[in-house]
């Protein structure tokens, strides 16, 4: 009974290793677009994209003043939406 | 009607509508007075974070520095809302799922040690209190404005309005009146943004509108705010002016320390579950963005309207005369501003007219000597009034300027007072009932905390007369802070197993190192003259003050690293309650705490 107990433990250890594993991927893969489309588009990377023109002026402006704030709020949408799938996926969400 | 009537009437309005909610919901309980029962559903949580969040430096401030600085200040735009990033990916479900009130209560049991838990209480009542000067700069621009007083009278006036308000009732109070104050916040920013957008482009959507065609010279409008600004020898709009690697440091420093301010982080604590404490930063974002991505169009239009009004047939043309100025109605509100000291011309040369040129670009030295200009005649605009001043400068209904004083003083309120509970539920909570007096009673906490909201409110205000900046800079430094401070120990006390002594040392740095840098070049707790460097030409290399957060944090987290690394291991039950964090399930139990 107490082994059963242990190994049931020790399984749900695992999973909830392999659960934070899981998190820390899809954080990192949000945070690169995060920081590509605002310190990249916005600033660093502007000058390559001042070829293309969006109203007046380049595509860097417009990440630089609207672009980065629409991929932030995708960002934090699709976060929640996928790791409210993972809780369910590893049942770790709450009761 | 006059004008004045009319912004008493909507600002009396929506003031008895805040104060008739304070007073229907208040606070009961203690757990009620700081987080509202964890009652509330993400959608209203994050209407409300985002008013409270939202403040004087976003609604007043933020749009007038664009204005005048142009591409280099989108800055604020990315490290406003960019923070909301890390906050919803990096904090929120994980404090959530802790389940306590406060932030320093999470510092001090996961680094299981009262002397973080102070440590973090220190660095929070700093940045708060840094961040209610910023507010207290908008509350007397607002104030001053709408009761046609000096901007020192309408700082005493705001400072006795928000502290009455603030003690009124706690948090369950202040959740549903920042329901309300956004709903007026947000139709104050984006109606007259509307109606100025209409007006220029002909596209309703003010976004859209900065990216659209000027309709009354057929060019785009960016272009044509480019082209008439470098003609009055000011720097290109949409160019790249400033220092690369400073920008890069600024918009880091306000987007690390969004996610360490207190007054944003205990929101989330208000969420019923962790699943919602996700969905609830997005929400939070979206009445965010609503206002940041209007912002940008707001104050280029506001550029472009002020400039094409001084120089009403072109710059190359003749400048507006002082007789229309005292005359034409559409220029009535550069006599309303005056009166707050916050506007000022003169007609140096005597010729009778007013020209605005930046006299220290020296191609416009010579434009200056051969038709007689000496100097730029707008003598002082302070760039703290361009939103309020906006509609009226559009020449916009009177309802819509109305409309905007209310607007204006719900942002710097609603801020004022969350950051008043943060503070007085520092100093009651963590300071006097979790270390000085733990006996104490649930009645002399409450009491205890007001006593904390007065004293932050008369020194932000006593400091709010001399701001070190704009309202919007002083709260980048609130940002910087709390950036040097709070996140890196909320971060790794989740994602790392950092111990006590790494944290405790960890914090102290990052603090210390940033608020000697900040006093070093804005003067000795901000008193005017006691500075021995300016931002103009900082101590290290390029890096502004406004800035120096990110270097702080990463300070702050090298330092303990490097300690942890050096002293004990973890504590088996803090391990446990590091790998509890990281998992959503059993978070209903947290609840009852």
């Amino acid at each position: 009974m107490s082994d059963q107990k242990s190994q049931s433990a020790q399984a749900q250890k695992k999973s909830d290793t392999d659960y934070w594993k899981a998190n820390l991927r899809i954080i990192m893969i949000s945070l690169v677009i995060w920081a590509l489309v605002s310190f990249g588009f916005g600033i660093l990377l502007r000058p390559m994209l001042s070829g293309i023109s969006v109203g007046g002026t380049d595509l860097g402006f417009w990440f630089a003043q609207q672009g980065s704030i629409l991929v932030f709020l995708a960002l934090i949408f699709f976060y929640a939406w996928r790791m409210n799938k993972l809780d369910r996926e590893f049942g770790t969400e709450e009761e | 009607m006059d004008q004045f009537t009319i912004n008493l009437l909507f600002v009396g309005a929506s003031f008895a509508l805040y104060i008739g909610i304070a007073i229907w919901a208040r606070a009961g309980s203690t757990s009620e007075f700081y987080a509202a029962g964890r009652g509330v559903h993400p959608v209203t949580n994050g209407m409300a974070t985002a008013a409270d969040w939202m403040s004087a430096a976003s609604f007043i401030s933020m749009a007038g520095l664009i204005a005048f600085t142009g591409y280099d200040n989108s800055t604020y735009l990315m490290g406003w809302t960019g923070g909301y990033v890390l906050l919803a990916l990096l904090l929120a479900p994980y404090l959530r799922k802790f389940g306590k009130y406060t932030v320093s209560e999470f510092i001090g049991d996961r680094f299981y040690s009262p002397t973080a838990r102070m440590v973090a209480v220190i660095a929070l009542l700093v940045a708060s209190l840094t961040y209610v000067i910023g507010q207290m700069t908008g509350v007397g621009v607002a104030f001053g404005r709408f009761l046609e007083v000096s901007n020192t009278a309408g700082l005493l006036i705001g400072a006795c309005v928000v502290f009455a308000y603030a003690v009124f009732g706690g948090m369950k109070g202040v959740t549903y009146t920042q329901v309300a104050q956004y709903v007026v916040l947000i139709m104050a920013y984006t109606i007259p943004a509307i109606f100025i957008s209409l007006q220029l482009t002909g596209n309703p959507i003010p976004g859209l509108g900065l990216f659209s065609e000027h309709q009354a010279s057929g060019q785009p409008l960016l272009q044509k705010l480019d082209q008439i600004v470098t003609e009055l020898g000011f720097n290109e709009y949409t160019a790249h002016h400033g220092d690369t690697f400073n920008m890069v440091l600024f918009t880091l420093s306000l987007m690390i320390g969004t996610a360490g301010l207190p007054h944003v982080i205990m929101r989330f604590f208000t969420v019923p579950r962790v699943a919602d404490a996700r969905w609830s930063a997005g929400w939070t974002l979206v009445f965010i963005a609503l206002l940041y991505l209007t912002a940008p169009a707001v104050g280029a239009m506001a550029r472009l309207n002020i400039t094409e009004q001084f120089w009403p047939n072109g710059t190359d043309a003749q400048a507006v005369s002082v007789e229309t100025i005292a005359t034409d109605p559409a220029y009535d509100w550069m006599a309303t501003w005056e009166q707050t000291g916050l506007l000022g011309w003169e007609d140096k040369n005597g010729d009778g007219r007013i020209q605005y040129y930046n006299d220290a670009s020296p191609e416009m030295q010579e434009r200056a000597d051969a038709e007689g200009w000496e100097g730029n005649e707008l003598t002082n605009f302070n760039q703290d009034i361009l939103v309020l001043a906006n509609p009226e400068i559009a020449n916009l209904p009177a309802w819509v300027i109305g409309l905007v004083a209310a607007g204006g003083l719900a942002a710097a309120l609603s801020t004022a007072a969350g950051l008043l509970l943060a503070i007085s539920s520092a100093v009651s909570h963590d300071l006097i009932k979790g270390r000085i007096n733990p006996g104490i009673s649930e009645k002399g906490e409450l009491l205890s905390a007001r006593i904390a909201m007065a004293a932050a409110i008369v020194v932000a205000t006593y400091l709010g007369l001399n701001p070190p900046g704009f309202a919007a800079q002083t709260v980048a430094l609130a940002f910087g802070l709390a950036a040097a401070s709070i996140f890196p120990a909320l971060m790794m006390g989740i994602f790392t197993k950092v111990n006590n002594k790494g944290a405790v040392a960890g914090m102290l740095t990052g603090l210390i190192v940033t608020v000697i840098y900040i006093f070093l070049h804005k003067g000795w707790f901000f008193i005017p003259g006691t500075n021995s460097f300016d931002d103009s030409d900082p101590l290290l290399f390029t890096i502004k003050s406004t800035s120096f957060g990110a270097v702080g944090a990463l300070l702050n987290f090298l330092v303990a690293f490097t300690v942890s690394r050096m002293t004990d291991d973890l504590p088996q039950e803090i391990e446990e309650l590091v790998e509890s964090v990281r998992v959503p399930r059993g978070a209903a139990a947290a609840q009852d705490h």
